[in-house]
């Protein structure tokens, strides 16, 4: 490699850096992102014309191809896709690149598997096939129970430790066996096989609610992945990108899971521990009746409140009601009402995600209130308005320790005068767990599509 | 880049610290637009693929080069772009912010 491509390496790794630093800063995050792709041009640009020389003719194609098709796919649905369903692109666009180090590591082996290539060629490139093809198949799963093609619930079983121990093992095993004997092509996809159903059974028990920060680890993941395919390719920069990517996800992940309050592990083997006995909550209590309230009543109610909280979540978001939300809220202001939202973390699916909604509505910024800040209100506050939220006010996650989210630090709604829930209907929220908030005395419930709600409370408020 | 496996760890080792360090003070708020900005870091694998396609051959090395391109181009392209469209919205809350300290 020459020098000149070991200094330009060296650039696009400092770029990714100096990125990466700007990302932690609201006033510079924008231009953080707009670096780090300026290092990623940087270094694929000249690494495209330093081997300028070594290109096939199929190999061109093949590249020039690839690059424009991946690059149409990846630009239109990124740009098109609703703020909404960003948590599951980034699960996807996270898959593929486990997926594209995997292949990268398996097309490395292929070609040397015939000339008994040695371990330390062989031992990188199985390792990037373990992790990148882990945290493709994890995230496949991942983004599937956000956009809710397969169940949010967590999906447990009795012997799901046991068994998701002995595919790991059994991948040791023959990992082992696999670098003892490269020739086999079977026994490599035995191997395979096995990786993605660890990668599936990984992510399987992982409920709805926690599925940010397992897609935050399997980030982390792929990073890593990426990682050691440098090492195989003997090329700097993937080494480099690929650990900060590595060491930051991992950190990420962690700060994450401290703020929706939940210990990493809980989150990952919680589940099964619970699986073997415990009731969950939701069995009781179907058919117990809700105070359904009807507009005008529920106007009157905001109209001549001194507080009202909101607690925006992700129904709001789905029903695109944000800006209505602020028409509501603003003439309530005009009324003299005071205003505030209360913003959980883990709203809206990821943590930020709620923010940038209301940010799209131009709520101002000063009126959202992060949990901690807020939660001590509740109890003065004459309404706590929930809109599409759920999970984030349970009552259960203080004192059930049977239920799924239990443990999980939660917005005081419940301790407010009065409780409005602003519903599609009775199902239970993301993490399947049944809200007794519901049935409370002092709840009311308004079922419909909250962006209509709004508009009917809009107007029930400018007669009230 | 042959060098001696220490000097590769020794990459490793200071780089991670890097890596910890430079996004320590991360606010909640950017959590998500930060996973979203990594996520298109790694993206870089795009550089491997490029590595391995650029010699492709066999209808196998051709199938896998091309495969691992264009995935790696949807990550590296997606990963950016909607780590911009997130971080778009956060602009707009200035003057927001402005008019809110001017009453």
């Amino acid at each position: 490699m020459s020098t000149v491509t070991s200094l330009i390496y060296l650039l696009a790794a400092i770029l990714f850096i100096i990125g990466l630093k700007f990302l932690s800063s609201p006033r510079r995050a924008r231009q953080g992102n707009w670096i780090a792709a300026a290092g990623m041009i940087l270094a694929i640009a000249w690494t495209a014309f330093a081997s300028a020389s070594i290109f096939t003719r199929t190999g061109l194609i093949v590249c020039i191809v690839g690059v424009l098709l991946g690059g149409i796919a990846g630009a239109v649905s990124a740009r098109k896709v609703k703020m909404t369903a960003i948590p599951q692109m980034v699960a996807l666009f996270n898959g593929v690149g486990g997926a594209a180090a995997a292949l990268v590591a398996l097309a490395s082996w292929l070609a040397l598997a015939a000339g008994h290539p040695g371990l330390q060629r062989t031992l990188p490139e199985v390792v990037t096939m373990i992790i990148g093809g882990i945290s493709f198949a994890g995230s496949i799963i991942a983004f599937a129970k956000l956009q809710e093609l397969i169940t949010s619930k967590s999906l447990t079983y009795t012997g799901q430790y046991l068994f998701n121990g002995l595919l790991g093992f059994a991948i040791l095993l023959l990992t082992g066996v696999v670098l003892a004997v490269p020739g086999s092509i079977i026994l490599l996809i035995i191997l395979l096989l096995l990786i993605l159903a660890l990668g599936v059974a990984f992510v399987l028990p992982v409920g709805g609610a926690d599925m940010p920060i397992i897609i935050s680890l399997l980030n982390a993941c792929t990073g890593l992945a990426v990682a050691s395919s440098g090492i195989v390719l003997n090329n700097f920069v993937l080494i480099a990108a690929g650990i900060l990517v590595g060491a930051s996800g991992t950190l990420l992940t962690k700060m994450m899971s401290d703020a929706m309050g939940r210990g990493f592990f809980n989150i990952l083997f919680g589940k099964a521990a619970r699986a073997q006995g415990y009731i969950s909550t939701g069995d009781k209590g179907e058919g117990r009746p809700v105070r359904a309230g009807n507009v005008e009543d529920i106007g009157m109610l905001l109209a001549y409140a001194h507080s009202v909280i909101i607690v925006p979540g992700y129904g709001l978001a789905v029903a695109q009601g944000q800006q209505v939300l602020r028409e509501l809220a603003d003439l309530l202001q005009k009324r003299g009402v005071e205003i505030a939202y209360a913003i959980h973390p883990v709203a809206g699916r990821m943590p930020g995600h709620m923010n940038v909604l209301l940010a799209e509505a131009n709520v101002p910024y000063e009126q959202l209130k992060e949990m901690d800040e807020i939660n001590d209100q509740f109890k003065q506050a004459d309404v706590a308005l929930i809109v599409g939220a759920n999970d984030v006010v349970n009552p259960a996650a203080r004192h059930s320790p049977g239920s799924d989210i239990y443990g999980m630090p939660i917005l005081n709604a419940d301790q407010a005068h009065n409780v409005i829930f602003l519903k599609r209907s009775m199902r239970p929220g993301f993490s399947g767990t049944e809200n007794e908030l519901f049935f409370d005395a002092k709840t009311l419930m308004l079922f419909g599509d909250a962006k209509e709600s709004l508009t009917k409370l809009v107007a029930a408020v400018k007669t009230a | 880049m042959n060098e001696p496996v220490i000097v590769v760890l020794t990459y490793i080792v200071l780089t991670a610290f890097i890596g910890f360090e430079v996004i320590s003070k991360v606010p909640t708020i950017l959590h998500t637009p930060l996973m979203s900005g990594t996520n298109a870091i790694h993206g870089i694998i795009l550089l491997g693929a490029l590595l391995i396609a650029v010699h492709a051959q066999t209808p196998l090395e051709i199938g896998l080069g091309f495969l691992a391109v264009s995935l790696a181009t949807i990550n590296v392209v997606g990963g950016f772009v909607v780590t911009d469209r997130m971080l778009e919205l956060f602009k707009s809350q200035r003057p927001g912010r402005k008019a809110g300290k001017e009453t």
